[in-house]
């Protein structure tokens, strides 16, 4: 299997969209996309194999070599900051991150904001550039709650649509950052697979400019 | 006495194998204590590469630390004698892992080059980091680059936190986001090019850096590209195409310069050399002279080895009714032939053996 191009997907529609942009760019394993309970999918002739992955845990395997490449969400990268090479953006899954609160939201500024997010790194981060004191709230999920109920007064996190704000009488506030899926490297892998990476780069790229 | 190499970890023998070329080259050994004041990491926090120090008083109440580096204690240590000082290690150093973010030993093996450095010290340094790797496994890569390049394209970037910006994309190897910072900074279009090449420039030496010379008549660039051909032609002499040039590589430019260069072994997931001039972080520390060095991080290494881990290569089964005599005869008589030998009424669970021996019933492989 060291031989092939190790490729972690992530699991849901955004993996399946990905694949097909891997499928069109020549590296296919049509196995992928079938119902069925295999975690690994090989294509020997096409020298790749690919795995789903939970998409937060893409990182991690493309970090730690256990896969060549993966797709990771721009939130992952800036949340985790993994020692990768993020060398395209596939300009899918987008989406940003964002503060949101409730309708009507004033920040006083003479008390420190309380934060209910997630993606802790991330709106420490935005906050400290801004000078702004901060009551940082880690929640692992249904982050929209917290303002409703008192818990923060805002929340920074992913925002699509921004539909669920809405329904919850809460709306977006500021963008921190645009996200969309990434196409990440292991840095080593990078080296020893290098033709096989940068000619599916070119590819996918060659699909971004059609 | 004579120590048989399959006993020892992998990391054990490459650090054996890493001290004896490097002895062979005139350097040598520098034995260092483990503790170090505190004081010299808070510093030169930035050379670091994690800030995390494990810190403890002494008995006399200064504030010591178990050492994170050790290119930090050589420099404190470096006195000018006239020519290069040319000195190895082998110690262990204590940082907090990226991964695991918890405090980790790590086995390092390294040397330094400080004084009058020339051409030829470079020569021999980087070429030693090669061999270093050839050495550890034949499936290497050697990436050099020089940060003149990149010093002199960012230049213009006076903002730190821009510089940052630019640095991070680079080493990252993100075009894309190359191009919302550059655009963010204002950068020319002509800079921002260089940058994006820089960002994708990788491989035979040649290729890359004909590829940046026609970008650019910046005096410092083509200066710095033509020592880095001149170095890579010499480096293909003995390694090949093993040496490669990747302009994305970039090290910290408080304390680097000029040649840096990282090294990786297939099959280990992150770098397992690093090094470079450094004659900024002399310069920071007092010391006039110049310098260039390179370390070696054996923990990577530790899962390489592929063989079947075998605790013995044969278990000598007897019985209680055995003459206990003859199996200590024939025990004494396998070791003499150099194999690892388990004597045992009964075959243990979890002991792995290459062959299976009955007392008195011959020998049978399993």
């Amino acid at each position: 299997m060291n031989n092939l191009l190790k490729i972690a997907l992530p699991k849901g529609r955004l993996g399946e969209k990905v694949y097909k942009m891997f499928d069109a760019a020549g590296f296919s394993c049509p196995e992928v996309l079938e119902d069925t309970r295999k975690l690994i999918f090989e294509n020997r002739d096409k020298g790749v194999c690919f795995f789903w992955v939970k998409p937060s845990d893409v990182a991690i395997y493309v970090e730690r070599g256990a896969a060549d490449i993966g797709i990771a969400g721009k939130d992952i990268l800036l949340e985790y900051s993994p020692d990768v090479f993020e060398l395209l953006d596939l300009k899918v899954g987008k989406c940003r991150m964002a503060v949101a609160g409730k309708k009507g939201f004033k920040d006083n500024t003479e008390n420190t904001l309380r934060v209910a997010t997630k993606f802790v790194n991330i709106a420490s981060d935005y906050y400290r550039k801004l000078g702004r004191d901060i009551d940082i709230i880690k929640l692992n999920g249904s982050i929209e709650l917290a303002p409703i109920l008192n818990l923060s007064d805002v929340i920074v996190d992913i925002v699509e649509t921004g539909k669920t704000l809405i329904e919850n009488d809460l709306e977006p506030l500021e963008t921190i950052v645009p996200i969309s899926a990434r196409l990440i490297a292991n840095r080593s892998s990078y080296q020893f697979k290098n033709e096989r990476i940068n000619t599916l780069l070119d590819r996918l790229k060659e699909q971004l400019e059609a | 006495m004579n120590i048989e190499s399959r006993i020892l970890k992998n990391e054990e023998t490459v650090s054996l194998n890493l001290r004896d070329i490097y002895r062979k080259y005139g350097y040598s050994c520098f034995k260092m204590s483990k503790f170090e004041e505190y004081d010299l990491y808070s510093r030169n926090k930035d050379f670091l590469v994690s800030d995390s120090v494990i810190t403890f008083n002494d008995t006399n109440g200064r504030l010591m630390a178990l050492k994170p580096d050790v290119t930090l204690s050589i420099v404190k240590n470096y006195k000018p004698n006239g020519g290069v000082q040319r000195l190895y290690y082998n110690e262990n150093v204590y940082r907090i892992s990226d991964k695991t973010h918890q405090y980790k030993e790590i086995m390092q093996v390294g040397l330094e080059c400080m004084g009058d450095v020339d051409e030829y010290n470079l020569y021999e340094v980087i070429g030693l980091a090669a061999e270093s790797l050839n050495t550890i496994s034949e499936r290497c890569v050697l990436n050099i680059s020089h940060l003149g390049i990149l010093s002199a394209i960012l230049s213009p970037v006076t903002s730190q936190a821009d510089r940052a910006a630019i640095i991070e994309c680079v080493s990252d190897k993100n075009a894309h986001g190359l191009d919302e910072v550059c655009e963010r900074c204002a950068l020319t279009a002509h800079s921002a090019a260089l940058l994006k090449y820089l960002v994708s420039a990788y491989g035979d030496a040649n290729e890359v850096l004909d590829g940046l010379t026609s970008l650019t008549d910046d005096g410092n660039v083509i200066a710095a590209a033509d020592q880095l051909r001149k170095l890579a032609a010499q480096l293909a002499q003995s390694y090949g195409s093993c040496v490669r040039v990747d302009l994305s590589l970039v090290s910290d430019m408080n304390y680097y310069n000029g040649i840096v260069f990282c090294g990786f072994i297939e099959g280990v997931p992150s770098s397992v050399l690093s090094g470079g001039q450094y004659d900024r972080l002399m310069d920071k520390m007092g010391k006039e002279a110049k310098a260039i060095g390179f370390a070696v991080y054996l923990d990577m290494l530790e899962r390489m080895k592929e063989e079947p881990p075998y605790t013995v290569d044969v278990l000598l089964l007897y019985g209680q009714d055995d003459d206990k005599g003859g199996v200590c005869r024939r025990v004494a008589e396998l070791v003499a032939e150099g194999k690892c030998v388990s004597a045992q009424t009964e075959i243990p669970d979890k002991l792995y053996y290459r062959a299976i021996e009955r007392f008195n019933g011959g020998a049978e492989n399993e």
